[in-house]
């Protein structure tokens, strides 16, 4: 099993489709402080490619990982600034 | 001011100098902040007011304001509906002309067809969860996006500026959208 990276908080986006799981990342990131790792859990399969393209597109965010399991998709956010 | 020492009279002309560098300064920076990568900018004019199309601008709005860009979507004609406090909540689908509705449209014409097209497709939204419209303009709202309302077609539908939801922008018009849309690194009109 490869490790996750530490999280500060996790937010949970189950159930909830385009736009929230992006959305919803933003808001939790704006809270939380330069250096803390959100954990973001979504049943939503677009919030793959849709949180990457948003991490990619964004200034002070960077995506450490994502893990596809069953149904569920965990994305690793840092916020960097 | 001193004029004994030649250090003086330099000081003197780099300063008149100085303050004509901080001007071009200042010029640039704002004309870069206008061209600068990390501040997108979204114009979107909305003129659909069914259900349907009710959502790629709010969805759209949403998430380019996660990306921390400017956006302005500009509401005009029945895209009105979807600021309107009361009818933002009755958006209608319509059964006629759209070939994926699963009934033909001599069918779908009689009386009752549009509000049961609409209960389907709002008790889809429902089973998936999906935002409703009030809450997308909700979510606009709280990031910043300028939800504006055009001035003419307010007065053309005779509707009330107290009328729409809070934060929305009134008394703007095609020349406020295209000021806005030369602003814009994406312009799109839905």
């Amino acid at each position: 099993m490869s490790s996750e990276p530490d999280t500060t908080e996790t937010l949970d986006v189950k159930g909830q489709s385009c736009p929230m799981p992006v959305v919803k990342t933003k808001q939790a990131i704006d809270d939380l402080d330069a250096g803390d790792v959100l954990e973001v859990v979504a049943t939503d399969s677009g919030s793959m490619s849709d949180i990457q393209g948003w991490a990619e597109g964004t200034a002070g965010v960077e995506l450490l990982k994502q893990v596809e399991g069953d149904d569920v998709y965990t994305h690793y956010v840092e916020k960097t600034e | 001011m001193s004029t004994d020492s030649p250090t003086s009279s330099t000081d003197e002309f780099d300063a008149a100098e100085l303050q004509a560098l901080r001007e071009r300064v200042d010029e640039l920076e704002s004309s870069v902040a206008e061209t600068d990568d990390d501040g997108k900018k979204m114009t979107i004019i909305a003129t659909k007011g069914t259900l349907d199309m009710a959502y790629p601008p709010l969805i759209l709005a949403s998430t380019a304001a996660a990306f921390d860009w400017e956006v302005v979507v500009f509401h005009t004609f029945w895209g009105l509906d979807i600021l309107h406090e009361e009818n933002a909540k009755n958006l209608k689908l319509s059964a006629v002309g759209n070939p994926n509705m699963p009934m033909p449209n001599a069918l779908a014409a009689l009386p009752g067809m549009d509000a049961m097209a609409t209960k389907m497709m709002e008790k889809k939204i429902d089973d998936n969860d999906t935002a409703t419209i009030e809450e997308l303009i909700d979510l606009s709202i709280d990031q910043g996006v300028e939800l504006q309302a055009c001035q003419m077609t307010i007065d053309l539908m005779d509707y009330d500026e107290d009328e729409f939801y809070d934060g929305v922008v009134t008394g703007v018009g095609a020349a406020t959208a295209l000021q806005h849309m030369a602003e814009s690194d994406v312009q799109l009109l839905i």
